[in-house]
């Protein structure tokens, strides 16, 4: 009943907040986006135990997908590319919906598919070798595109401005903020019922002892390749999303963003607790409002305040929020213990 | 206009080179490869020894050469030849590898690899920050005045700063060698590598020699980065591909194989030169990146034929 409650009243928050806060629809829904790469790298990082440096290669893929099939489907792409397309090419407010829903569905499944086919090769390394070899590829591809003359090469391209004639720019933040919010809304749900499912409980085998799982007669590898696909389906739609949202799609920057977004998602879901539903919504929550609130005194030094905070928050906090309250309060988690054995541990610390 | 998409560009960059200048595109891409994979050796060496002593992936390794390469920088600026950069860079950086060590590293050692790799990884976006801010981010370069070597007729420039990079290279790396095998604290680190725990019970103070390893992987990193001054060009944000590079090497290598180290660093250069010819500059760093993940993606398909994986 208390369950119910909170997420009614959180769902109610998300869908009256553009309204109460106005300021701020573009941050809630970047917000958003923050969770939705927070709670897909949770799938590897935290419940799987495969720490990935590459979701960001479905971002970046979905990023550039969404913006050229918005593009590619009604004007000649390469032409936008290179002259500053939007002055001459306008889309009418039917063209750009029609792409923006076909551009959205590609940027989730093409990824997706991309990480099924791929997943077989890079998914059989373990530990850092699969951190360091994920982080290779995220880069690769942030290099590559950025040598592809189509889709704007090092300049980047913009994506699709928002026809002029239905309406001002409050109407299109507002437009991106629901999809945003609905898109969080599905990755939660899915994430929350596939945890519940054998499918969760594999994932956490894997993590725990994948020979053991494997000697169990499980079939690890076809696991991974789901939780993977389920991955980079979402983060690819978040990619989609980001590129219209920001308007401007860079290969290094924005799209393949490697020491950014690829980082942030890694250190959300650590600030907030590896391993858990709600860690990364809530190191998610803490980390943008800490970026947001804070970043402007730092005028300059954002990099080096981000590189202490992941040396700060990596060494010294790796458990997490949600770990810290679990040791804290481990009754709240269903945790029963036993008062004697308690204490005879903390002596012994 | 040729057609301006990857495979244009491989075809015809790959008809040009042979139709036309096949031999000697091929001697000066390989002579420029060995040259160029020597100094790789020598940063991948670092990146073994505290991989194989401490345990820990360091991604800030290519940092810790830019840094190295911006203290020749600074020396050119003010007026004395780059080239001292080489005994004075190693000193400087050795002693930021111990401040790194005391302030973070030590923290690190023990524990799970992944932790390792995301601080350094912290660290990394740090220092290249804060070298943006002292140096800025223009792409420089320390002259040496070294002039060139003409080979083969004249068909093949050697510049001398590179031949001069690789001897220094080699005898950094023979000095290191010895040093390991006689000196006490060499002998130190290499039992540690073996045993720590042993070690330590037979009186080795591990946490010196682990200040001191990182010291001289700082060290080997800040040579390697003053050679690059005078011989490539400065940037503080290409530390990164350095690091994947001695990563790749060591994997290749594998930890403790100096042979390996110096043969896998030189065929890595001469793919590096290779693939510039071939797919275009702008492809060179992703060219690398790529390798990278073919080979470990090669290696996992040839353990898993006998049910084993990369660990």
């Amino acid at each position: 009943m208390k369950k119910i409650l909170l997420y009614s009243v959180l769902l109610l928050f998300g869908l009256v907040a553009p309204f109460l806060f106005p300021a701020f629809k573009l941050q809630i829904s970047f917000l958003w986006i923050l969770i939705i790469l927070a709670m897909t790298w949770d799938v590897q990082g935290g419940q799987m135990g495969y720490n990935t440096f590459g979701n960001i290669l479905f971002f970046g893929i979905g990023m550039y997908l969404c913006a050229g099939i918005q593009i590619g489907m009604f004007f000649p792409l390469a032409e936008w590319t290179v002259s500053g397309g939007e002055k001459t090419f306008v889309h009418t407010p039917t063209q750009y919906f029609q792409g923006f829903i076909v551009g959205l569905v590609a940027a989730g499944i093409i990824p997706a598919i991309v990480a099924g086919l791929i997943g077989y090769g890079i998914l059989g390394l373990r530990g850092h070798y699969f951190a360091i070899c994920t982080l290779a590829l995220g880069i690769a591809a942030g290099e590559i595109a950025g040598g592809i003359e189509l889709i704007g090469a090092g300049q980047g391209m913009t994506s699709p401005p928002w026809p002029k004639n239905i309406g001002d720019t409050e109407l299109r933040s507002e437009f991106f903020y629901y999809i945003c919010f609905v898109l969080m809304i599905a990755t939660f749900v899915f994430l929350r019922w596939a945890y519940t499912t054998r499918f969760g409980l594999v994932l956490n085998a894997i993590r725990d002892n994948e020979d053991k799982a494997e000697a169990m007669g499980i079939y690890t590898m076809r696991y991974k390749i789901i939780g993977w696909v389920v991955s980079a389906f979402f983060v690819g739609m978040a990619g989609g999303l980001m590129g219209n949202m920001v308007g401007y799609i860079e290969p290094t920057e924005v799209a393949f963003a490697g020491p950014t977004f690829g980082v942030f998602m890694i250190l959300m879901a650590i600030l907030g607790g590896k391993g858990t539903l709600w860690g990364p919504v809530i190191g998610a929550t803490v980390f943008h409002l800490f970026k947001e609130g804070f970043w402007t005194f730092f005028l300059g030094w954002q990099y080096v305040a981000l590189g202490v905070l992941i040396v700060v928050i990596v060494v010294f906090f790796p458990e997490g929020i949600m770990g810290w309250l679990r040791e804290k309060y481990p009754e709240k988690f269903g945790e029963v213990i036993d008062e004697a054995d308690r204490k005879a541990q903390v002596e012994l610390k | 206009m040729p057609p301006k998409f990857i495979g244009g560009i491989f075809f015809t960059n790959f008809m040009d080179l042979l139709i036309f200048k096949a031999p000697i595109l091929m001697v000066q891409a390989s002579m420029d490869g060995i040259l160029l994979g020597i100094l790789f050796a020598l940063i991948a060496y670092g990146m073994a020894l505290q991989w194989g002593v401490m345990n820990i992936i360091n991604i800030a390794q290519g940092e810790l050469v830019i840094m190295g390469g911006y203290v020749a920088y600074f020396m050119y600026v003010i007026g004395i030849h780059p080239a001292f950069g080489v005994i004075v860079s190693p000193i400087i950086m050795y002693f930021v590898g111990v401040g790194l060590y005391k302030l973070v590293i030590n923290k690190v050692v023990d524990r799970d690899l992944f932790i390792s790799i995301l601080a350094t990884f912290g660290i990394s976006i740090l220092t290249q920050q804060l070298m943006n801010f002292i140096f800025g981010a223009d792409v420089v370069v320390a002259q040496s005045n070294f002039g060139t070597t003409m080979l083969f007729d004249n068909s093949v420039t050697l510049p001398n700063s590179k031949i001069f990079s690789a001897l220094v290279s080699v005898i950094v790396a023979i000095v290191l060698v010895i040093y390991m095998k006689k000196s006490k604290l060499g002998r130190a680190i290499r039992a540690t590598a073996q045993n720590s725990r042993a070690a330590k019970i037979l009186g080795v103070d591990t946490e010196k020699v682990y200040a001191a390893t990182f010291g001289i992987n700082a060290a080997l990193c800040g040579v390697a980065g003053s050679l690059i001054a005078i011989t490539f060009t400065l940037h503080p944000y290409v530390g990164l591909p350095y690091t994947v590079r001695s990563f790749m090497i060591v994997i290749v290598a594998g930890l403790g194989n100096l042979p390996g180290v110096a043969i896998s660093g030189m065929g890595l250069g001469v793919f590096e030169e290779f693939a510039d010819y071939l797919l275009g500059t702008e492809f060179r760093i992703g060219a690398v990146f790529l390798l990278l993940v073919l080979i470990l993606v090669y290696r996992r398909f040839k353990l898993s034929r006998k049910r084993e994986y990369l660990k």
